[in-house]
């Protein structure tokens, strides 16, 4: 329970933050399809007999530079293109993960994640990697909260567009890879738009929203796991279902204005 | 309303590139410009800020630009004017380093430094802004430096303003602002009184009439509406992929391939349009001598 507990509050730390410029950038689906490469990543991991979250880590990142090749062409949209990519590795994984005998492929907990199941070893990852990424995030946030605002604005006064961008793709990429192994594939988007989605009605300014946004994911952590053990139900789902019920309150009013924004 | 008198910087920022050029007959002179890429470019013009030689690019095997060629001097507010895809932003871009020629040659000044204000700013309102916050996003975060440019541009008390909820001629202030931030020596405007009201218009562009002589600052405008701008400008070359012509205003807007691009209207009207304020009526309507500064003067209050 403890290193649940540590575990979720290590990722909401970075997850929040970062999930704020998910939704700046309109990269929710970006991310998901990333997430839904973990699958991949699990089964390569188990197949050459290495640690499963650097074959996610991995995935996670090739499906991030062919997402940004392909996002320079025109003849296929991009959210067809990510569907595309999303679905193809998830019948990969699939596909693989089946071939693998055995009971070391988990296809519930790669799917929804397993919180209780980190081990001291999966905690000393998720600490040292999400204080990497923290630590990243920090450098690159004005630069990439200027170039989020207006590209050509940014790289005209002098931000290196593409090497900000790479950063932060690579940031996104660990983000995911260590939030698969605690909310699995398929929540692991929530996780990262969920508290900045929650956060945006309350702020004035981009760092409020990413300090309403910790706040919220970590609450949601706590709250999450606490529910979770209280009606034994499954830590991540609890958590998200939890950050879904932040969404809703927060959204009520903006809902109800007149101001339609 | 601007101190530099149109004619000043035109001898020293003609655009052609043949000696005598510069004269009088326009209907010849810029049908052997846009063809000048053949024989050897011109040298860059000295003391100029920033002075481009046969810049160009293409894209998808179409050209964009073709060997198009812009000087601009300290002081000087230049307009390029040019049908939509003319590739005006395109040539900014290249100007501002954000986008590479494929040939071409530009020399900036020493110690350049360029304030944008880029065409099209809809902040997305996912983003939550405040106008503080965003002109510190332009690195600096001197609260009162910031409030200094709000002032000078006309826009103090906006500090505080969610950045979605300005007026058209709001945001244009703040853009300006934020470039004023970093103490530029050029300034470029790519279309700034998009989403501005007539009367803002006018107003804009007495701003940055009034911070070219009170800053010195050179002044690169990008626009497709012609009027206005064109009257405020000391020179303006038209841009359809190439330099179709270029001079002060009233030489271009006979221009044949001016006339061409936009169509006769566009010449007499613009003409009507400087008959109509270099000189005030009396009551009865009859004009009252022409204005001393009749030239520069002639721009709405």
């Amino acid at each position: 329970m403890l290193r649940a507990m540590l575990a979720g509050l290590a990722l909401a730390l970075v997850a929040a933050p970062l999930g704020c410029f998910v939704v700046w950038r309109r990269m929710a689906y970006f991310g998901e399809t990333v997430a839904q490469g973990g699958l991949l990543g699990v089964a390569i991991g188990v197949v050459l007999s290495i640690n499963t979250t650097i074959g996610v880590l991995g995935v996670a990142l090739l499906l991030s530079l062919l997402l940004l090749r392909l996002s320079r062409q025109s003849l296929v949209p991009l959210d067809s293109v990510l569907g595309v990519l999303a679905h193809a590795t998830l019948a990969i994984g699939l596909v693989v993960a089946s071939l693998v005998r055995g009971p070391s492929v988990d296809l519930m907990a790669i799917l929804f994640g397993d919180i209780y199941a980190v081990t001291q070893a999966d905690l000393n990852w998720i600490a040292i990697a999400g204080l990497i990424s923290f630590a990243a995030l920090l450098k690159i946030w004005t630069p990439l909260l200027s170039l989020s605002v207006h590209e050509d604005l940014a790289g005209a006064e002098g931000v290196s567009v593409e090497w900000t961008k790479g950063i932060f793709i690579i940031v996104l990429a660990v983000v995911v890879a260590i939030a698969i192994k605690i909310v699995g594939a398929l929540l692991t988007i929530a996780f990262l738009i969920m508290p900045a989605s929650a956060a945006r009605p309350f702020s004035e300014t981009p760092e409020q929203m990413a300090f309403f946004a910790t706040i919220f994911a970590t609450l949601a952590v706590a709250f999450g796991l606490f529910v979770s053990v209280a009606i034994d139900a499954p830590g991540g789902p609890s958590i998200v279902l939890v950050l879904t019920t932040m969404f809703a309150i927060a959204m009520i009013p903006v809902a109800l204005s007149r101001r339609a924004r | 309303m601007c101190g530099v008198p149109v004619a000043a910087s035109h001898g020293a920022s003609n655009l052609t590139d043949r000696p005598g050029a510069d004269d009088h007959d326009h209907s010849h002179h810029d049908h052997d410009h846009h063809h000048h890429h053949a024989g050897p470019p011109s040298p860059h013009l000295e003391g100029a800020l920033i002075s481009a030689r046969a810049v160009s690019l293409s894209r998808d095997g179409r050209a964009v630009l073709q060997s198009i060629d812009l000087d601009l001097s300290p002081g000087e507010i230049v307009t390029l004017i040019g049908p939509n895809g003319a590739g005006k932003t395109t040539l900014v871009r290249v100007l501002l380093g954000l986008v590479p020629m494929a040939t071409g040659d530009i020399r900036r000044a020493e110690g350049l430094v360029i304030g944008y204000v880029p065409q099209r700013f809809d902040l997305d309102r996912a983003i939550p802004m405040t106008v503080e916050r965003f002109l510190s996003l332009g690195r600096s975060r001197d609260r009162a430096a910031q409030q200094g440019a709000l002032v000078e541009v006309g826009a103090s008390g906006l500090e505080d303003r969610q950045f979605t909820e300005l007026s058209g001629g709001e945001l244009q202030r703040v853009l300006i602002a934020r470039a004023l931030l970093r103490n530029p020596t050029l300034l470029v405007l790519d279309e700034p009184v998009r989403g501005v009201d007539y009367a803002g218009e006018a107003e804009l562009y007495a701003l940055i009439s009034r911070l070219r002589s009170e800053r010195g600052v050179g002044v690169l405008l990008v626009s497709h509406d012609l009027h206005v701008v064109m009257a405020a400008s000391d020179r303006v070359i038209c841009v359809n992929r190439h330099v179709c012509c270029s001079g002060i205003p009233e030489q271009v807007a006979q221009h044949p391939e001016y006339a061409r691009l936009f169509g006769p209207m566009a010449a007499r009207s613009f003409a009507l349009y400087r008959h109509a304020h270099d000189h005030k009526h009396d009551l009865a309507g009859e004009p009252i001598g022409t204005a001393p500064d009749a030239k520069s003067g002639a721009r709405l209050p």
